[in-house]
């Protein structure tokens, strides 16, 4: 049978406020635990919460980023479910009246494809603690610094087919949220966090068949392999006359399996009711409109802009303008060295698939921006070849020195331009190479530029790699049609 | 609302609620909702749902900290805290 899948997500984003989103406690990630976790975070008896302005405005962006309607009026409403790292019992949500209303983003596929995905909605809500399961002689050990983290949760509609889309669609969200600046966007941090509803039916059937939820998915990578797990997994159920059960699932990306939660089973009834700690908010169209003016450049035009301004190709600029850290990595880069198609090539290649091996992010390189341009405006002035340029990037990501200059001085790898030194490589060159300097005198004259490849590999070789090879040309040239 | 409404209720809500207790329990519960049934016949139609009892907005605060650590104070009244953090009892999904 042929079967058809259906995909549906639910985004967490952490937003990028200094402050929780109804206390006063920072948000700063990395502290020592329980360091950041204030009277209203631990749910202390006689507290009230208050709303974040910068929570509410970032939420806002992002519902003009993808052209929603805004809820001037919304309301916070308590999600009940007791767990450790919930203090209050409760989770203060939206749900009648969210922020965000329905809306829209467009995914560009492989192929020049596009797709148009649906948001539902997105709501502002608060993010829990963090229980650790380590040995605590049997107990659990609970941080609350992360209790009371602004979120916006995002949740699309049933739209995607496939892993790809769900992954494009996942990117997609990634790119506006940390163009806007409302989001980090670092993953491993856990600043944004996917929730993926897979379904499958036989093709053409109009009736949806039973989900299951994979939650808190942290990577692209991980959020591919989880769908096409379980897609397998469902397919194969229904085939061998099964059932799929409606649950949640956790997927793990070391082990590369997929389990059950049982726990959830029978808990999935919040009794959500209005939260009567905090007043409706409303929002005016003065508000709103002053929100919508000062909006950052968005993904699009963005790639639009590097396409007209640094002459860049559809695919270059698509990926450069993607990743907004990766974006302005770009641009600095291209300002101190002056050449954005080397800068294009250098990013995409050689630092991505550096980035790519040690599993960072671009903000997480051991090359920045301006060493790269250092590397990249020692190639254009000729003090190093692009061959030796690679090993000078390998130098300062592996901290031989904070410079180009630095790791090309302290590894000696400076071209060798002088005249002097080249001429007397190229005749010696030149007379341990009897027949092939033969060859080249008795070969037709429009073949001799080919033949010249030996001599100028016998050089780079000597030097080890390091002479200028326009120079070493200059020279061979004229040496050899001396001896004609 | 019968007595098993009411064992889901609790279990959902923590409550302690035993077998004995469970009948004067729904009986009083049954008693609440007798009256919303009767709120109910009341004609609502054209009036937007009450989000909150007070007719006022909610005032948004600015985006600055404010709250310092006092981890030492709230874990010298916790049960149990060790390297920082709060000790319950294991929970796994």
């Amino acid at each position: 049978m042929q079967w058809e899948t259906v995909i549906g997500l639910e985004v967490h984003v952490q937003l990028a406020t200094k402050t929780k989103i109804f206390s006063g406690a920072s948000t700063a990630f990395g502290a020592e635990p329980n360091t950041q976790a204030c009277a209203i975070d631990l749910a202390m008896p006689g507290t009230l919460p208050v709303v974040n302005e910068q929570a509410y405005r970032y939420a806002i962006m992002f519902g003009l980023a993808i052209d929603a309607e805004i809820g001037k009026r919304s309301f916070f409403e308590r999600k009940n479910y007791f767990y450790p790292d919930l203090p209050k019992g409760y989770q203060t949500t939206q749900l009648e009246q969210p922020i965000v209303g329905a809306g829209q983003v467009e995914l560009n596929l492989s192929e020049g494809r596009t797709k148009t995905v649906r948001i539902h909605h997105a709501h502002l809500e608060e993010d829990a603690g963090k229980s650790l399961h380590e040995d605590f002689h049997g107990m659990s050990g609970i941080d609350l610094n992360r209790a009371g983290t602004p979120l916006i949760e995002i949740v699309s509609e049933p739209d995607m087919s496939n892993a790809e889309e769900a992954v494009a669609f996942a990117k997609k969200l990634h790119s506006i949220v940390t163009s806007l600046g409302i989001c980090d966007g670092e993953m491993s941090q856990g600043s944004m966090r996917f929730d993926v509803n897979v379904s499958v039916r036989p093709k053409g059937q109009e009736e949806l068949g039973t989900r299951t939820e994979t939650k808190n998915l942290n990577s692209f990578k991980f959020m591919e392999e989880a769908i096409l797990l379980e897609v397998e997994r469902q397919i194969d159920v229904l085939e061998n006359g099964g059932e799929i059960v409606q649950e949640t699932r956790l997927y793990n990306g070391d082990t590369k399996v997929a389990r059950s939660m049982r726990s959830k089973e029978e808990a999935n009834d919040y009794r959500y009711f209005p939260c009567p700690d905090l007043l409706p908010v409303e929002l005016d169209d003065t508000y709103i409109d002053a929100i919508r003016n000062d909006m950052p450049e968005l993904p699009e035009a963005r790639c639009e802009r590097f396409k007209a301004e640094y002459q860049l190709s559809d695919y270059d600029a698509d990926i450069l303008s993607g990743d907004m850290a990766m974006a302005a990595y770009f641009e600095a880069a291209t300002k101190a060295c002056g050449d954005a198609k080397l800068v294009a090539n250098w990013v995409m290649g050689d630092l991505a698939s550096k980035l790519n091996t040690e599993e960072l992010s671009i903000s997480q390189s051991k090359v920045n921006a301006e060493q790269l341009a250092g590397v990249i405006s020692r190639i254009k002035d000729d003090t190093i070849s692009s061959k030796i340029a690679k090993d000078v990037f390998e130098g300062i990501w592996n901290g031989e020195g904070d410079s180009a200059d630095a790791v090309i001085e302290a590894r000696g790898l400076k071209q060798v331009s002088d005249t002097g030194a080249l001429e007397q490589m190229a005749d010696e060159v030149i007379s341990n190479s009897q027949k092939q300097v033969d060859n080249y005198r008795n070969a037709d004259p429009d073949k001799r530029p080919k033949m010249l490849g030996y001599f100028v590999g016998q050089i780079m070789k000597a030097s080890k790699g390091q002479a200028n090879p326009k120079a070493i040309n200059e020279i061979l040239l004229k040496k050899l049609d001396e001896l004609l | 609302m019968d007595q098993s409404d009411i064992a889901k209720l609790a279990n959902l809500a923590r409550l302690d609620i035993n077998e004995t207790t469970a009948s004067e329990v729904a009986e009083s519960i049954n008693g609440i909702l007798g009256l919303v049934d009767q709120l109910q016949n009341a004609n609502t139609d054209g009036i937007a749902p009450m989000a909150h009892p007070q007719d006022a907005m909610q005032r948004l605060r600015k985006d600055e900290v404010s709250e310092e650590n006092v981890r030492e104070q709230f874990q010298a009244i916790a049960p149990e805290a060790e390297e920082g953090l709060y000790l319950v009892p294991k929970v796994i999904d």
